[in-house]
Parts: structure tokens; sequence; C-alpha cells
């Protein structure tokens, strides 16, 4: 005689699983990771540096003070950008500003590339704050730039582009921000 | 009208809980996948600038953390004149090892990655915005030393107000 097996209670089934649940929240993170991301230049046994054309560089430098000058002059950190985006266009091949080399280029043709190298330097007693909202700056300055060829060419911001027109825009306006040596202008103080 | 009477007494059905733990289980499932544990608990006071232009990390699995920051507590090591710390993995690392353990620890981060993956491998400064840039010098120019060159600053997302 097969005995009739009684049906199992499973109220507390879902207290039980509420309780998991409240404690996978808890113990969890939902932020994403991001931030701004940059390239190291490779390790060099003595760094070689290339003499530049005094046109082509625009030296942007962070002192101690966390003020930011480019080529000597102190600037808001406001006027960065724009600072930035003149000195990598050069609409009017102005002949202080950095010349162009005529490269041809996938997807685009032949594009005036500028020459134009940003150099960033920073002092030991910089605050790191100021030194990320710097390449923020210089990073919106680049985006800007590639937006506005994006939609010359291809009529699309570019980061609606796929990547061979991508790759072929970031031809067209290279970053180039080298790092030089830290300056430090007091060893003592914190 | 016979029909519309009311005073028949008629009992509330009861309501079926039996597919409530399903639904929660459901819940549960969809945290567990959207979320990831945290693995090393974090001993540096860490708030991270903020910044407009940031970008997602594709792969979490291809990113290695380095923090940098004031130490929560006095017995973490710190790097001369002492209030900073790095933390590595899961422990703040000495001032004289610091060479070693950078060494060390980019050797194993790129040991535990597939052949594919070794030259995507990121590392993020998760830096606090009041630290001194000559404690992020040190670590960069150590990640440089030992080729690891892709790194990431890790910032927290501002939306830019426009004008």
């Amino acid at each position: 005689m097969a005995r009739k097996t009684p049906g199992i209670n499973t109220g507390s089934m879902a207290d039980i699983s509420f309780l998991l649940l409240t404690f996978f929240l808890l113990t969890s993170s939902i932020n994403t990771e991001q931030g701004i991301p940059r390239r190291l230049p490779p390790p060099a046994k003595d760094s070689v540096t290339v003499p530049e054309n005094e046109r082509n560089v625009l030296n942007v430098v962070v002192n101690f003070k966390n003020e930011i000058s480019v080529n000597g002059n102190i600037i808001e950190i406001t006027q960065l950008k724009d600072k930035t985006k003149e000195f990598l266009e050069n609409p009017y091949d102005i002949p202080n500003l950095p010349e162009k080399v005529t490269k041809t280029i996938d997807l685009i043709g032949d594009y005036r590339v500028s020459k134009g190298i940003i150099s960033l330097k920073n002092d030991q007693s910089t605050s790191y704050n100021i030194y990320v909202s710097v390449q923020n700056e210089l990073e919106k300055a680049i985006n800007e730039l590639r937006d506005k060829v994006a939609t010359q060419y291809f009529g699309k911001k570019y980061e609606l582009l796929d990547t061979t027109m991508q790759s072929a825009i970031k031809k067209a306006i290279p970053m180039q921000v080298s790092e030089s040596k830290p300056m430090d202008w007091n060893k003592t103080t914190e | 009208m016979a029909r519309f009477r009311k005073d028949e007494k008629k009992e509330v059905p009861e309501i079926n809980t039996g597919s409530m733990s399903d639904i929660i289980f459901m819940f549960l499932f969809f945290f567990m996948v959207i979320t990831n544990m945290r693995e090393s608990n974090v001993k540096v006071k860490l708030t991270p600038p903020a910044a407009t232009e940031v970008q997602k990390l594709e792969k979490k699995t291809l990113v290695e953390n380095i923090y940098i920051g004031a130490p929560t507590s006095n017995k973490e090591n710190t790097l001369p004149p002492g209030k900073v710390s790095v933390q590595l993995n899961d422990q703040t690392i000495k001032a004289e090892d610091l060479k070693n353990s950078i060494r060390d620890f980019v050797i194993e981060a790129k040991a535990a990655r597939d052949e594919v993956d070794k030259n995507k491998l990121t590392f993020s400064l998760k830096v606090d915005k009041e630290v001194q840039m000559r404690y992020v010098n040190i670590i960069k120019e150590e990640l440089r030393a030992n080729n690891a060159l892709k790194i990431n600053y890790a910032t927290s997302k501002k939306v830019d107000i426009p004008k």
C-alpha cells in the first residue's frame, strides 16, 4: 500500500530566497570600472628626446600651487580645452601654431594631420585631482575635434562609428601627449 | 432579485504564494549575474576625482587595481613621510619593498592571464583626489619599468552642464 507523501510546505521558501537576495544586494557592487585610459611610454634605458620644432609643442605645466600654465601663461582650467583645440586645429595655418603633414588615410583620403604634441609636466606636489582634470580637458579637446571630423566625413559622432572608421579618425586626429619628468618644488612638503 | 443577493457570505480565496519563491529566485539570479563580489577590502580612504570624459573598461577580468590613498588605520604600511599608503591585492606595501612588490604584482597578474589577454591587461590606478602626484609618479614609473603600459585613472562620472 503506497503511502501518500504529504505536501512539503513551501511557504518559507520565499523568506529564504529573500534573505539570499538581500545578502547579495549588500555584498555586491554594481559600479562599473571606468576612468581615463592612458598608455605609458615603453621603458627605455635613457630617454631619447627628439628635438621638436618649438611651434609643434604645447607646453602644459601644472605647478605646486595647482596653477595651470600653457606656454608660460597662467590660465584657468576652463580655458585649457579651447587652447588645446586651437593648437591642434590651427585652422588658418598661423606660423606659430603646429605645422601639418598631408597623409592619405583610408576612408578619408588626403588629410592634413597636425604635428602638434602636447607636453604635460607636473610638480610632485600637484594634487591628483587637478592632474586628472587636466587630462580630462585634454581628452575633451581631442574628443571634440574627432567628433567634428567624424561629422564632416561620416555624418555621425565619433563614438557612434564602427571601429574601422574610428581608427581612420584616430589617424587624422592623433592624441599625442608626452609627459616629461615631474619637477619638485619642495621635497619636504606633504 | 434573488440573483444579486449579498447575504451569502463568501470567503475570500487564499492567495497562492507558491510562485512567489520562483519570482524571488529570479531576482536573486538577476542580481548575482549583474553584480560582482567585492574581491578585496580597500584599506585606504578613496574618493576618486570626477571627470566628464570617462570610458568604461571593457572586461573586468582584465583589470588589476592599485589603490593609493590615506590609510584607514595606523597599522597599515605607508610610504614616507607616512601619510599615504599603496595597496596591491589585499595589503598595503612597505616602502622598502615597493619595487619588488610592484614587480611581483605585475608578474603575477600577467601569469594569471592567457597569452592573448596579456597585452590587454589594464592597471587601474584608484587614487584618492587629495593625493599628491609624487606617489602616483612613483607607481607609474615602476609600472613602466615592468612593461605594464596600459593604465587607467579611475574616476567617477561627472555630467557636464552645457552653458
